[in-house]
């Protein structure tokens, strides 16, 4: 029985939200319960925006992350914000292109991952994203790659099926990512 | 051979209007329109809050109360339940229509709805005694302007049917009166088109008719018809305010 | 059972509406629940519905009104500060004995209050919103599943009792993303011999109508109206008991507060702490029968809400005070976390109430 919390922070228009549903389907493609919680309001335009997502074998409860599993911060305020909220044992992920400062926290696992230059260098610069993603399928125990391809396809609707490949390939770029 | 009857869409009932007023004629002259446009299995009337809210009782359709001011939304909502086959007429007063339905009134001529309102503006609130009406002119005393309409403290009438044919939404807008009978073969004119519009889907269609209130006004019936033409009709002037097919008809 | 898809709420109960039959629906935007307007407005035009964006909240009831007196499946929604709007055409709607479903996903308060969520709208919905002696059918989702079965439960219920059904949510039901399962649902039909359609000249004529000024006439109305809802208080409560069987101290909780709730009460659980929960899922009728059972079973109660404590006072009724009741609660937009409510349970289990 396991339960990962997780909580996706940095600005609006990084695609927190959309990541944050990519956790989702690929836990609800792999039969987990799973919940998925933006912040709402005036955050969508511009201001920073966070995601709460939980990959659960049993019912979720709340679906409100206040002391999660993994966070992965997008930007500084959220790595400043919810860096002492992480349970002791549990994962960062930092974009480092964007967030110079390092993670003080010792009982946390910390990865560094230079994601919006990766992005910018591979020719999908909106992607960071998706490259925080798949190092978060990599580092975290509970999650897996298996099945990637399908849970994409969910999740980019269907005007913008042209843009799978490209998911995928940021998605594996961030695994592979060491 | 009958000469006069009561028309078949206006109940057998007897009306609660006061002696003299002119709700019952323009009653007559809508339930007239239906029957002659062979309306009365379609149609369903909404009635307003104020004097007429009884209206329900006496037309012979389908009919819903409204709360006050909310005909037009409601009337949209009917109309759109069913808008082939359903033939939607709202019948409000000045309180109802022009104060406290404002919104409801403009936004249904600004979506061009496709319903027929009558809209009746006698210049005061009648049922709750006689007060001071959106509609109200200058100077006119009322029990809540005692000392006549100042209009430095309370502003000015509402004009209606000005008002609402500067909407590129509202389809037909005239205004008539009923105090003799000319004007009440012209009020029965408009009334009708206003039904043949939305029966040949050409939308919103208002026809206001300036009516009396001898009660409130504290006149007598004939005093009262004295006053539309001499008070009520210089300021809200009669005829066609907008007409959309017509003006198309021009262009053409 | 349907393929689940992950669905934010108000995007479910949108799409449990349309499987429901309503194919009209009338709103006006505000946060946090005009997902469900987006989603109508682009759905309905579709299958040959209507959606109208109104000019307020109050024209958008009153549509509701119109439709709803001609017998159709009928919503809308908003968010508090519009439910308040609305007030007025839910009074009309009840005087009127017309069926119709509108949707609260609430926001913090009073007056324009914020935009996160809330449960402040309790007294608002259970207790009268508009004038006059009336209910109104309360659902308290706790989940998407359940934002969608309710809302298809709210039709019915309409239809089967002529009244309103309101669906009591919150900014976060609304918001979040669940896997959600939706099936064309089964439509019951009931006599709607009294809707207005036009009389096709074969029939008397029908009139919709909330005045009666023969004050013995609207005493009779009123008493027929309870009778109804003496009904729907005899066989449509809805609620979850939840490790209730050895419990010795209750939780009470619906919608968001229920699911923080489930979390303290099983970390309380593996603390020895013999907690359990009764979750409405009507909030009227309340399930007053669960309640006062427990209160001859347990020690005290917790009301979890996210208000100053409004549904704490029904627990108190219905229990008759036989036992101490706490709030536990967060406003303004603040949800309990599981440690808060948890921390609630263990006060009672040493019995430090006050």
């Amino acid at each position: 029985m396991s339960t990962t919390q997780i909580l996706i922070a940095g600005f609006g228009g990084q695609g927190v939200l959309f990541a944050g549903k990519l956790l989702a389907y690929k836990g609800l493609i792999a039969e987990k319960q799973v919940s998925w919680l933006p912040s709402y309001g005036p955050e969508m335009r511009g201001g920073t925006a966070n995601c709460s997502v939980i990959i659960s074998d049993e019912p979720v409860g709340s679906p409100i992350v206040s002391n999660p599993d993994v966070l992965v911060a997008m930007n500084l305020p959220s790595l400043e914000k919810y860096e002492n909220d992480v349970v002791s044992g549990g994962i960062i992920i930092v974009d480092s292109t964007l967030i110079s400062k390092k993670v003080e926290r010792e009982d946390v696992t910390t990865y560094y991952v230079p994601a919006t230059k990766m992005a910018k260098d591979e020719g999908f610069a909106t992607l960071a994203n998706m490259i925080l993603m798949g190092k978060l399928m990599k580092a975290c125990d509970t999650m897996d790659f298996e099945g990637i391809e399908a849970t994409v396809q969910k999740v980019v609707p269907p005007k913008k099926a042209n843009l799978i490949d490209i998911n995928i390939k940021a998605l594996k770029t961030g695994y592979d990512f060491e | 051979m009958v000469v006069f009857d009561r028309p078949k869409s206006l109940c057998d009932v007897p009306f609660h209007y006061c002696p003299g007023c002119t709700h019952g004629i323009i009653h007559r002259l809508v339930a007239e329109v239906i029957d002659e446009l062979g309306i009365e299995g379609k149609t369903i009337g909404v009635a307003p809050v104020g004097c007429s809210v009884l209206a329900y009782n006496y037309f012979a359709c389908d009919m819903v109360e409204a709360a006050h001011g909310r005909a037009p939304a409601v009337a949209t909502g009917l109309k759109r339940s069913d808008p082939d086959n359903h033939i939607v007429f709202t019948y409000q007063g000045d309180g109802d229509l022009a104060s406290i339905g404002t919104a409801e009134t403009v936004h249904a001529a600004a979506r061009n709805e496709n319903i027929t309102i009558i809209f009746v503006n006698n210049a005061i609130y009648g049922m709750t005694g006689g007060q001071m009406a959106p509609t109200s002119l200058p100077g006119q005393v009322t029990q809540t302007s005692p000392y006549g309409r100042d209009t430095s403290h309370c502003g000015f009438p509402v004009k209606v049917s000005e008002m609402l044919s500067q909407l590129d939404g509202a389809g037909y807008i005239e205004r008539v009166a009923v105090n003799n009978v000319k004007n009440v073969r012209n009020a029965k004119k408009a009334i009708k088109k206003a039904f043949q519009n939305q029966i040949d889907k050409k939308g919103f269609s208002l026809v206001e008719v300036i009516s009396t209130c001898p009660t409130n006004w504290g006149m007598t019936p004939d005093k009262a018809l004295e006053w539309v033409e001499e008070k009520m009709i210089p300021y809200y002037p009669l005829g066609v305010y907008k007409d959309r097919d017509a003006e198309k008809k021009e262009e053409e | 059972m349907a393929e689940k898809v992950l669905m934010k709420g108000n995007e479910a109960i949108a799409e449990a509406a349309i499987l429901a039959g309503c194919r009209h629906y009338f709103g006006y935007p505000i946060t946090p629940q005009t997902e469900i307007a987006a989603y109508m407005a682009k759905k309905m035009p579709k299958i040959g519905g209507c959606f109208l964006q109104a000019e307020s909240e109050v024209a958008a009831i009153n549509m509701v009104y119109g439709v709803a007196s001609t017998g159709k499946r009928v919503m809308t929604s908003s968010s508090s500060p519009g439910i308040s709007l609305k007030a007025e055409g839910l009074s009309y709607l009840a005087g009127s004995d017309l069926p119709s479903l509108v949707v609260n996903v609430q926001r913090g308060g009073p007056g324009l209050g914020g935009i996160q969520p809330s449960q402040s709208d309790y007294f608002q919905a259970t207790k009268g919103c508009g004038h006059g002696d009336y209910r109104m059918i309360v659902l308290a989702p706790s989940s998407v599943q359940e934002m969608a079965s309710l809302t298809i439960k709210g039709f019915d219920l309409a239809e089967k009792y002529r009244m309103t059904s309101m669906i009591l949510a919150d900014g976060t039901m609304g918001q979040m993303m669940e896997p959600v399962s939706l099936e064309q649902a089964v439509v019951e039909s009931y006599d709607k011999s009294w809707a207005v359609t036009g009389t096709k000249c074969e029939r008397k004529k029908n009139i919709i109508n909330s005045l009666s000024l023969v004050p013995e006439e609207l005493e009779q109305l009123n008493f027929a109206r309870y009778e109804r809802y003496k009904k729907v208080e005899e066989n449509e409560v809805m609620y979850e008991e939840y490790m209730m069987d050895d419990a010795e101290i209750c939780v009470a909780a619906f919608g968001i507060a229920a699911r923080v709730a489930k979390n303290a009460i099983v970390k309380a659980r593996e603390e020895g702490i013999k907690v359990g929960m009764i979750r409405p899922i009507t909030l009227w009728p309340f399930p007053q029968k669960a309640f006062e059972e427990a209160a001859d079973k347990v020690k005290s109660f917790i009301s979890v809400e996210l208000s100053m404590g409004q549904m704490i006072e029904d627990i108190r009724l219905y229990t008759h005070s036989k036992k101490p009741v706490t709030l536990c609660n967060r406003v303004g937009g603040m949800i309990p976390s599981p440690e808060q409510v948890l921390e609630s349970i263990r006060k009672a289990n040493e019995g430090g109430n006050k």
